[in-house]
């Protein structure tokens, strides 16, 4: 009773000049945050002469030319093929690798398992430019520059020490009794895994699945040096090439990035809670 | 007898994926970068000369630019840190709106870097929408050559930088605010603390841990992790001029378009030393951060 009563007449005072700040700031934050997106948005829809004279403001008269002429007369479609398949593979393979690694290192005694997660956690931290140069060479001795296969192996490589981290953390959560009654019903570590710890682990596979996602969608560097032939390229290495060529046409330039960044901009709506708990849990890694 | 040692083998089978995938990707370029640079590389091997490719970097200004360029990104970090603070702790606060306001800022860290360089960029550009605004309000002598200036455009990459690395620390922050203990806070308020006091006395040495790991990630983040914001900005040649040069771009040169994986993995060698140097305090912040919230 009496804590609700300071809370309520608290609020009432401090609203007359706290809390207006606090929001002042707070919508000041939001619309630094969104002017780009609106930005580009509004420029896609406008003629490159309404452009020319008005720069900020919303369109007059919304054209989807703009977008026409990215899907039709570009490849985007391609690039975001290329990207969605690099996606699944890496984020597929790096899952199942780190899950039977975390189940390991979470419910088996073995010599070297607490170096291996240390060292694997550790390599966080390596910037990816450092593996670059062997790579590139090996690829190139190889035959692997611009295939698939080439770039999901590094990919799942460069996501994997975080999954392992996350997923070993997880597991060493699943109550011991689920493991000991699996096991007097005569089941193997294999199918304990697949079937008790996997179904519990859904969240933090989820949460995984996005942060993955996010960082092979998003990369350039890789993109950019082991997939350099024209019908391997991805979304981001396409689009850095793309604005080079088409610098004096903001509004078609725009109108590619509303399309580039709407897949990850639809899911990031669609998705919120797993988006914001994925990302928090990835921040901390 | 063979019973036992499948069992004793078994967990070796269920880590072996993962030690052959970080052990090609981690692993094998480690230990060749470390050769390569004291080599002549010519396509995929050559004679071992010594220390020559680290002479030659080390005697070329290019580099040390490119490193200047590096350090002088680190100072966004002291705006990074104060403008996350303040938005996860109003965030926190559940302000009236904090649900939608925090779908809003995170909007930055969910936009591929590539594609908010090349809308900056154009936003930037000397005749686009900032200049226009500036001159607008009168403020002529801001209304810079952003892009093209050399004397401007790392600056205008650290803008992009602070604004999209910020989203990163507000998310972190905000995690750890989340775990705070409320009832301490609750105590403070009812002592009487102002908001100020609060967060001084009460939320900041609590954070001490997350903002160091923060800091501590931002310094690897700019120190080897900027290609893909230069690459874009600087138009692909870290320009104008070398003004948008750094380090990774120096390595990305000198092995794509140069062809010299030598000099390429002597710079490599140097930068993976660095970031050695800096996983040993990533850690012990990451460890202090957990304790904190434990």
């Amino acid at each position: 009773m009496v804590p609700a009563a300071h809370s309520t007449h608290r609020r009432r005072f401090a609203f007359t000049a706290g809390d207006a700040v606090k929001q002042g700031v707070l919508i000041v934050a939001s619309f630094i945050a969104l002017v780009p997106t609106l930005y580009m948005i509004a420029t896609a829809l406008k003629s490159d002469a309404e452009y020319a004279v008005d720069k900020l403001g919303l369109p007059d008269a919304p054209v989807l030319e703009n977008f026409r002429a990215v899907l039709i007369d570009s490849p985007f479609a391609l690039w975001m093929l290329n990207s969605f398949i690099l996606v699944a593979g890496s984020v597929l393979v790096s899952i199942v690798v780190s899950c039977l690694a975390a189940y390991a290192i979470a419910r088996m005694e073995f010599r070297g398992r607490d170096t291996l997660l240390a060292l694997s956690t550790s390599l966080m931290a390596v910037p990816p430019i450092v593996m670059i140069v062997p790579l590139f060479v090996l690829y190139t001795q190889l035959d692997l520059i611009s295939t698939y296969q080439g770039a999901i192996i590094i990919y799942a490589g460069l996501i994997t020490p975080f999954s392992v981290y996350l997923l070993t953390t997880f597991f060493r959560t699943v109550p011991n009794e689920l493991f000991e009654a699996a096991r007097i019903d005569g089941a193997g570590d294999f199918l304990i895994l697949w079937q008790i710890v996997l179904p519990l682990s859904l969240p933090a596979l989820l949460t995984l699945v996005v942060v993955n996602s996010l960082y092979v969608w998003n990369d350039l560097l890789i993109a950019i040096i082991f997939l350099q032939e024209d019908a391997k390229r991805t979304l981001m290495a396409g689009i850095s090439v793309f604005q080079g060529r088409y610098n004096n046409q903001v509004p078609l330039t725009m109108a590619g990035m509303v399309i580039a960044s709407a897949p990850m901009f639809i899911l990031y709506i669609a998705f919120q809670k797993h988006f914001i708990r994925g990302l928090m849990a990835g921040a901390i890694k | 007898m063979t019973n036992s040692l499948s069992i004793r083998l078994k967990p070796y089978l269920y880590v072996l994926p993962l030690v052959a995938l970080l052990a090609f990707v981690f692993g094998y370029p480690l230990l060749r970068i470390f050769e390569f640079s004291f080599k002549l590389v010519r396509g995929v091997d050559g004679p071992w000369i010594g220390l020559r490719n680290y002479e030659l970097i080390l005697s070329q200004s290019l580099f040390w630019e490119s490193v200047l360029h590096n350090i002088q990104l680190l100072l966004a970090i002291p705006a990074m840190v104060v403008i996350s603070l303040l938005i996860s702790i109003l965030l926190f606060e559940r302000i009236a709106g904090w649900r939608l306001y925090r779908v809003i800022v995170f909007v930055p860290f969910v936009l591929a870097i590539p594609i908010i360089a090349v809308v900056m960029k154009r936003m930037f550009q000397f005749s686009g929408p900032v200049n226009e605004v500036l001159r607008w309000a009168s403020l002529d002598f801001l209304a810079l050559d952003w892009i093209g200036s050399s004397d401007v455009a790392l600056w205008t990459v650290m803008i992009l930088i602070v604004w999209r690395e910020s989203a990163l620390g507000i998310i972190l922050f905000l995690a750890r605010l989340l775990s705070l203990d409320e009832a301490v806070l609750e105590a403070g308020r009812l002592d009487g603390a102002n908001w100020w006091q609060r967060v001084w006395h009460i939320i900041l040495p609590q954070m001490r841990g997350v903002i160091e790991f923060y800091v501590v990630v931002s310094v690897i983040t700019m120190l080897a992790s900027v290609f893909a914001y230069v690459y874009v900005m600087g138009g692909g040649r870290g320009g104008p001029g070398t003004a948008t040069m750094v380090v990774e771009f120096y390595i990305f040169n000198a092995l794509i378009r140069t062809s010299l994986p030598g000099i390429a993995s002597a710079a490599s060698v140097l930068l993976f030393l660095v970031s050695v140097l800096l996983i040993f305090p990533m850690f012990r912040a990451r460890r202090r951060a957990r304790e904190e919230e434990a």
